[in-house]
């Protein structure tokens, strides 16, 4: 928590000489408030084409059907349902950092909320165009509305998982889009209070009166908590019923039980990676190095390893236990993702989730830059991998051997999943435009508490241990955004 | 708030709380006797209780070795003032190791008679579907396939082994850790925080990796047959939630007699929230293993909770989810409630007695089946066992050089907490 009592030794969470909080809103609405530099134009046309070929594919999947896609009688699944976890994963991290870490009184989620939620919400709908997609007659999605009707016994079945799937899904991104846009307010506001024209009333109709009133100031930080409240449940629902569609609806009778907290788990470990792919990225480019620090870029390789750890735990439990059950079936599923026809991606996934992520006890590696945004792009990879091999791996070879068969993926697949990609960076450069991509006032809270300058001024003041401070000063090293010319008199 | 504290105190154990945790040891004693005597029935029931307790016992000790090295790892300010609590829990574990493979011992070497389907089998009183005699020799008359393909896991050598090196380690690294924690008080400086750290890390790896294999072994394999991937993680939760509920148990006990007079409802509050968030992931982790096995209603793992519907359970299995889930959550929820130490004590209270039936569910179905019962040798084994905690952790905090780890870099944050 921050108080006047922190100790010296927890590590800046913002970094610079002369920090105001006028040059805060200055420097963080630097992007929103001027034209876009030539990095963004490249990083945006891009994108943009990404999604027009999604736009194509997604096109020609509704326009001919379901047969557009390499999908086959016995592999009815594919690339579609991979891809719709794979992004719903991703939004996980979103949630974690804004609700989880906010409970939990981890004040470092400040600087980078606002990107991870923004990420979230993409993430989502990314999600969500998959299962229009891949409901063949997307016209017809409302069937998946309990909605009154004239067809007689027609009614979503509730014992299928993919139905709870709709429900949990549209939650989460309801309460995420909410949770998200309240925490804008404020900026929001920030940003109409500076415009002029035109731009001054569209910014001041998204700020909803924003005030700043003590009142406003209160309400804003009770509704916090309790979207917070709210959406903590929201972080494991999601990926458990995720997983109840494949522990329930693969093959039947196969399922592991370890599966709802093991794919949360996953999810958190693919969201914090994206989050690390965006920011890395976004830190250089908007030059955000004071409020993204090493400390946050060194605590998210943590989390990430962490998590891989636990996914590991997982796919050991699980490959223990199907030799422990001594059911053949059970057996034979995991024998044949090791060393079966697509070995090549359990191998792949293994490697990329599980032991990819243990080179991160080395401080040096954590600390770079290049190599952690390497590694997060390795785990979206294994990720990726983890829904391919639990779902066409277990399809592939059902019980019985005459209807055996591979998949193979057509254009059109893969170009649903890459302009997925582009549609997501798409969206998340436009964000970056017209909104600010960190939430400015609460990291304002972090500049007479958390800061380097404050802390600075604490060491200069004395009252406190010389080891501590020696600590202190030693952890310093590692930061990009510190000059330590600074520490060589105090 | 006060502002002075006097950090040299230290805390005696004696008069009537170390009187009635002897007295508690000996009701267990008089338990444990009397089911011997009764002979019949009640001699398993014997074994499983103490298998219950034991397994209790060592799970809230480990409780204290996790709960103090994540709170390090993740430099939680908020609970430097208490950690020396969880550390004596941690010096427990020793003890508790050695109780549980003597109970287990005993329970594998004493045998007995049973028929099962017309047939008669000599049969170990504890982990009888694994380790009754000739279950794994091929030609004799007691040979199960199933469990001859687990022979691997499922034999004596390497059942002990798994016994003995992970409670081995997981005590090495907690007394190391709390004794770094003692040393710092006199040293100072940042070496011994940063061992502590280098430890934790240590312990929480080892332990993640491990934990679910004890729990298979010890637990699960109770009932050979079954498996469950999540049961590992059912345990962790359940492990984790009891040992945080006698965290706050002990912190209310001393306050109550006057020690430990820095912490209050600040710290009650952080610990609550802890309680609360995790009876609520360990119903998730129950309810997800119970789910699955019933939608995929395969007759090898749905057998397992078809036993606990059976009349003599089914009472006790919906009871669990009232006394894990539905107390805490209704107790707990309003954030005044958390931070009345009234409130929290009777919480922890019920969810001790909810993991004990938690524990119950997992053993007695698969040993004492229908001839289950709740009296002398439930309410006395608890009551041993729960006199020989309290005396052993009491008679550790006695001994801890201080009460509070004097030289943590986050002591000041500690003590200043508030939410």
């Amino acid at each position: 928590m921050a108080h006047h009592h922190e100790s010296i030794i927890r590590e800046p969470l913002m970094t610079g000489k002369d920090m105001t909080y006028a040059r805060i809103t200055n420097e963080i609405l630097l992007p929103v408030e001027n034209k876009p530099n030539k990095a963004w134009w490249i990083g945006f046309v891009v994108s943009a084409l990404g999604a027009l070929l999604w736009v194509v594919s997604i096109s020609l999947t509704f326009w001919y059907g379901l047969g557009e896609w390499g999908l086959n009688k016995t592999v009815g699944w594919a690339w579609d349902i991979t891809g719709f976890v794979w992004w719903v994963g991703i939004g996980h991290a979103g949630t974690l950092i804004s609700a989880v870490l906010l409970i939990f009184g981890q004040n470092w989620r400040n600087s980078i909320n606002r990107s991870a939620e923004a990420m979230t919400i993409f993430a989502v709908i990314c999600a969500a165009t998959y299962i229009v997609a891949h409901m063949g007659r997307p016209w017809l999605a409302y069937f998946t509305l309990p909605l009154p009707n004239q067809y007689g016994s027609l009614w979503v079945n509730w014992n299928s998982a993919l139905m709870m799937d709709v429900f949990a899904i549209s939650t989460y991104f309801s309460v995420s889009l909410l949770f998200w846009y309240t925490g804008l307010l404020p900026d929001i506001a920030s940003i109409r209070d500076r415009a002029k024209g035109l731009r001054r009333r569209i910014y001041s109709i998204l700020s909803f009166g924003w005030t700043g009133s003590l009142k406003t100031w209160q309400r804003f930080e009770t509704v916090s908590l309790i979207l917070a409240g709210i959406s903590t449940p929201l972080v494991l629902s999601v990926h458990t019923i995720v997983s109840f569609d494949f522990a329930t609806s693969l093959e039947p009778g196969w399922h592991t039980t370890i599966f709802p907290p093991y794919f949360v788990a996953g999810a958190i470990f693919s969201g914090f990676a994206m989050v690390q792919t965006l920011l890395l990225v976004t830190r250089k480019v908007l030059g955000l190095e004071n409020y993204i620090t090493m400390f946050h870029i060194e605590s998210m390789n943590k989390i990430i390893m962490l998590t891989g750890s636990i996914v590991g735990v997982a796919y050991i439990t699980e490959f223990f236990i199907a030799w422990y059950s001594q059911v053949e079936y059970e057996q034979y599923a995991f024998i044949n993702r090791a060393t079966g026809p697509y070995w090549w991606a359990y191998w792949s996934m293994m490697s990329c989730n599980v032991i990819s992520p243990q080179l991160f006890w080395s401080s040096k590696l954590r600390r770079s830059i290049p190599f952690s945004w390497a590694l997060s792009i390795v785990v979206n990879i294994g990720m990726w991998f983890e829904r391919f091999v639990i779902i066409v791996t277990s399809l592939h070879r059902d019980y019985i051997p005459s209807s055996w068969a591979m998949f193979y993926p057509t254009w059109v697949d893969v170009g649903v999943f890459i302009g997925s990609i582009g549609v997501f960076f798409t969206l998340f450069l436009l964000f970056i435009r017209v909104l600010p991509s960190v939430a400015i006032a609460e990291v304002k809270l972090l500049l007479k508490t958390a800061s380097e300058q404050a802390k600075m001024k604490q060491i200069k003041e004395g009252h406190l241990e010389p080891a501590e401070v020696q600590y202190y000063k030693e952890s310093l090293t590692k930061y990009d955004s510190v000059d330590m010319a600074d520490y060589e008199k105090v | 708030m006060k502002t002075h504290n006097n950090f040299d105190e230290r805390f005696e154990f004696t008069g009537t709380a170390k009187t009635i945790s002897l007295v508690g040891i000996v009701l267990g004693v008089i338990g444990i006797a009397f089911g011997f005597i009764s002979g019949g029935d009640h001699i398993q029931r014997v074994y499983s209780n103490l298998l219950l307790m034991g397994y209790f016992f060592v799970c809230v000790c480990l409780a204290g070795i996790f709960f103090s090295a994540y709170n390090y790892v993740a430099q939680a300010g908020w609970s430097a003032s208490l950690i020396r609590i969880p550390q004596a829990f941690a010096k427990v574990l020793p003890i508790a190791s050695i109780i549980l493979i003597l109970i287990i011992t005993a329970g594998l070497l004493h045998t007995h008679t049973v028929t099962e389907n017309g047939k008669t089998e000599t049969v170990p009183y504890l982990y009888a579907h694994w380790a009754a005699h000739g279950i794994t020799t091929p030609g004799s008359e007691n040979f199960d396939a199933i469990i001859y393909g687990k022979k691997g896991f499922l034999n004596i050598p390497f059942f002990y082994g798994v016994l003995i090196v992970f409670l081995g380690v997981y005590s090495f690294l907690g007394i190391k850790m709390a004794k770094f924690s003692e040393a710092e008080d006199t040293e100072g400086g940042m070496a011994n925080y940063d061992k502590i750290f280098k430890y934790a890390c240590i312990f929480l790896v080892i332990f993640g990796f491990t934990f679910p294999i004890f729990a298979f072994g010890v637990i699960m394999s109770l009932e050979a047959h079954w498996f469950s991937t999540m049961f590992g993680w059912y345990n962790l939760a359940a492990m984790h939630v009891s040992g945080l509920a006698v965290i706050a148990l002990v912190i209310i006990y001393l306050q109550k007699r006057g020690y430990f007079t820095w912490l209050n409802e600040n710290h009650l509050h952080d610990l609550g929230k802890l309680i609360f968030g995790f009876s609520i992931f360990w119903c998730y982790v129950w309810f997800a293993q119970f789910f699955l096995t019933w939608y995929a209603n395969m007759p090898e793992e749905s057998v397992y909770f078809y036993k606990r519907w059976e009349p003599e359970y089914k009472w006790w299995f919906w009871l669990n989810i009232v006394l894990n889930f539905l107390a805490p959550l209704l107790l707990l929820m309003s954030r005044d409630a958390k931070r009345l130490s009234n409130r929290v004590m009777w919480t922890c209270i019920v969810l001790i007695a909810g993991h004990w039936l938690d524990y119950y569910l997992m053993i007695m179905p698969g040993t004492v089946g229908e001839h289950r019962g709740f009296f002398i040798e439930e309410v006395f084994t608890f009551a041993g066992f729960a006199g020989l905690f309290f005396y052993l952790v009491m008679g550790k905090i006695a001994k801890a050089p201080s009460l509070v780890p004097k030289k943590h870099p986050f002591l000041q944050e500690s003590l200043h907490h508030h939410r």
